[in-house]
């Protein structure tokens, strides 16, 4: 083959190796942001539920009304104690909460029992229920004593840890 | 933004393909290229070499489909680029006549390597598992690194002491320490963690850790300092120190650690060269390369200086693969071969490589982000350390950075045991990132108490909602005393 034809093919393979990277990071998008993206979501919580959300799901005095047939929640974020800014996506199936590796969210809290507290989803709505843990689960201000519904915005307090629903 | 989207995280598999094809082309091209550019004509050697690669990238893609959906889509076409080129080149290099087969050899361990780590994929399945063996695999790493010392199993080579001999093979068992120890270093901190970030006494900005709690960390020292002393390998000595250094930081986040990590580094070093003819051997290399008579003496630094001039050689393009002369440096195609592709794809070409390493890197930091264990963030962390460390190690002594030390570059470099141990490590991450990607499925627990079962009627809604679902109330009270172990929807 001619000089010149490897020469091209020679740069054709320095190219070929930029267009790679180059595709590579385009394919990436958003990916590697995602501690910008969940530090930006701890602001937003303490104050409105979510900027993404359908504006149907407005929080508080719509919530326990259960008119509409709302989608269930898909996330969930913690917004307090030491794993602060993780989400969880939810998917139709139940998780478990608590210290011990086997849960699904493992919390990193000294006042969280091994298996603390269970949530799973009924219709439309995700159902929060503690599981005879040593310091208790509250939702809002109260603490559970039976499985409770969980709304989109309310505080699920386990131990040290704040975690909420997001739709 | 978009949100809606992102909810369920998609598999990516379909990216994975596209970037795998690229991936193909470029180690199958290069190693045409070198076919057109040495050999008048390409025979089918070539095209079987390029079949068995695509094959096996292709059957990993497969598997990864198969076993692990939501695996990072980014890592597998990286590793077959540099593999493959590693092939490509070494196969180069096999025309100089200083070597012989080298790269049939290392095509055969990376076909060994990747259906390792398929098998470890399919097999392990949940990289949790791998914490139950914190401790055997602490032992394991000492076994694995003392192991070219036992007499009649070890061999020394070029001064090193890291290899043993079984029959005609030769195998070098501190590459796969670099795993064990990971996952000791990961599992051991996810465990004391707490532990080791609560007591201490405070200075200042820093909190400083307990004596007690130094003690590991005084330990992985001392397995550093033993491989050092006894096998002379500076460079994996660094590594094993700095995994369980950089492991620490992260899991503790006190900078204090960085600092003690960094005494201790500059305490080996002074004994290092004090004690290790070896060491300070390389030292003074570094320091006086362009001496004339270190550049004339035996084990002077000859291939350093080499090296650099090849590196410059290359230029901006570099001379095109077959047309350098990269087997003027010694060890050209496995400690040396940053330099090979220096000289021959240029400055844009190994850039490349560079930045594909630092996207890699990225991506091994990416799934330890995403993951939601302890152990499995520590292991994530400690094992795109090991990859970043060895990068650095290597490039950084061939540039004349650091004194140069005998790691090779990942993926790269011929060598079978490094070989192995990478690709074991890209099925863990790979695993790991699935773990992190994947939507949530039900643990290991019973579903007592879910959809349908009692307890599930919240007071407040019946209050507030009157009967609003009726006959959804009835359901749940007829299968009230049924625990319903079918329930849920874990089909």
């Amino acid at each position: 083959m001619s000089e010149l034809a490897i020469t091209v093919l020679q740069f054709g393979l320095l190219l070929l190796l930029w267009i790679l990277i180059l595709s590579i990071i385009a394919a990436q998008g958003r990916d590697m942001m995602v501690s910008k993206r969940s530090r930006t979501r701890t602001q937003h919580s303490s104050g409105s539920t979510d900027t993404a959300a359908a504006p149907s799901s407005t929080p508080a005095a719509v919530h326990h009304s259960g008119q509409t047939q709302r989608p269930r929640p898909k996330r969930l974020v913690i917004s307090e104690g030491p794993l602060v800014g993780t989400e969880i996506e939810l998917g139709s199936t139940p998780i478990m909460l608590g210290r011990a590796q086997e849960c699904t969210v493992v919390l990193d809290d000294d006042y969280a029992s091994g298996k603390h507290a269970r949530l799973f989803p009924q219709g439309s709505r995700w159902f929060l229920e503690d599981l005879g843990s040593t310091n208790g689960t509250w939702l809002g201000d109260e603490q559970l004593t039976r499985a409770s519904t969980a709304e989109p915005g309310d505080r699920i307090r386990i131990g040290k840890t704040v975690l909420e629903l997001r739709t | 933004m978009p949100a809606q989207h992102e909810t369920h995280p998609r598999p990516r598999r379909n990216i994975e393909l596209v970037l795998l094809v690229i991936a193909l082309t470029i180690g199958i091209g290069a190693q045409v290229l070198v076919g057109l550019n040495l050999e008048d004509a390409i025979d089918q050697r070539y095209w079987i070499e390029g079949g068995v690669q695509a094959a096996l990238a292709l059957t990993f893609h497969i598997v990864l489909r198969l076993r692990a959906k939501y695996a990072d889509p980014f890592i597998l076409p990286i590793v077959v680029t540099l593999n493959g080129l590693g092939i490509a080149m070494i196969h180069r290099l096999d025309f100089t006549g200083q070597y012989e087969g080298v790269a049939d050899r290392q095509l055969m361990w990376t076909a060994v390597s990747m259906v390792a780590a398929m098998a470890l994929l399919a097999l392990l399945k949940d990289h949790r598992r791998l914490r139950q063996l914190t401790y055997i695999s602490l032992a394991a790493s000492v076994v694995l690194l003392f192991l070219p010392i036992v007499p009649g199993l070890g061999q020394d080579i070029a001064g090193a002491q890291v290899w043993i001999s079984i029959g005609p093979m030769s195998f070098q068992p501190g590459e796969l320490a670099k795993i064990t120890l990971g996952i000791f270093f990961a599992g051991f901190l996810a465990n004391n963690r707490d532990l080791i970030l609560l007591a201490g006494k405070k200075i200042g900005p820093m909190t400083l850790p307990r004596v007690q709690d130094l003690g590991p960390l005084f330990l992985a020292w001392l397995i550093a300092m033993g491989v050092l002393v006894v096998q002379n390998d500076l460079g994996n000595a660094l590594m094993f120190f700095g995994l369980f250094v950089a492991v620490i930081y992260v899991a503790t986040s006190r900078i204090s650690w960085i600092v003690i990590g960094g005494v201790f580094v500059a305490a080996g070093a002074v004994l290092a060269y004090q004690f290790v003819w070896h060491a300070r051997n390389r030292f003074a290399i570094w320091l006086n390369a362009f001496d004339q008579q270190m550049y004339d003496q035996d084990l002077g630094s000859h291939q350093l200086v080499q090296g650099l001039f090849g590196l410059a050689h290359g230029g901006l393009t570099g001379t095109g693969l077959g047309s350098g002369s990269p087997q003027i440096v010694a060890l050209a195609n496995s400690d040396m071969i940053i330099v090979a592709f220096g000289e021959e794809l240029g400055f844009l070409g190994l850039s490349a490589m560079l930045v594909l390493y630092l996207i890699l890197f990225s991506r091994y930091m990416r799934a330890g982000l995403g993951t939601r264990d302890h152990f499995g963030k520590l292991l994530a962390v400690g094992l795109a350390v090991v990859l970043v460390l060895q990068v650095f190690v290597v490039v950084g002594g061939i540039t004349r950075v650091i004194p140069m030390s005998g790691l090779v570059s990942p993926f790269l470099a011929a060598g079978g045991s490094a070989l192995l141990a990478n690709w074991l490590i890209v099925a863990l991450v790979l695993l790991i990132s699935h773990a992190a990607r994947r939507p949530i499925v039900v643990g290991p627990m019973l579903n007592t108490t879910g959809e349908g079962a009692s307890g599930t009627e919240d007071p407040l809604r019946g209050r507030e909602t009157g009967q609003q679902h009726p006959v959804q109330n009835d359901a749940v009270r007829q299968q009230h005393p049924v625990p319903a172990p079918g329930d849920g929807e874990r089909a």
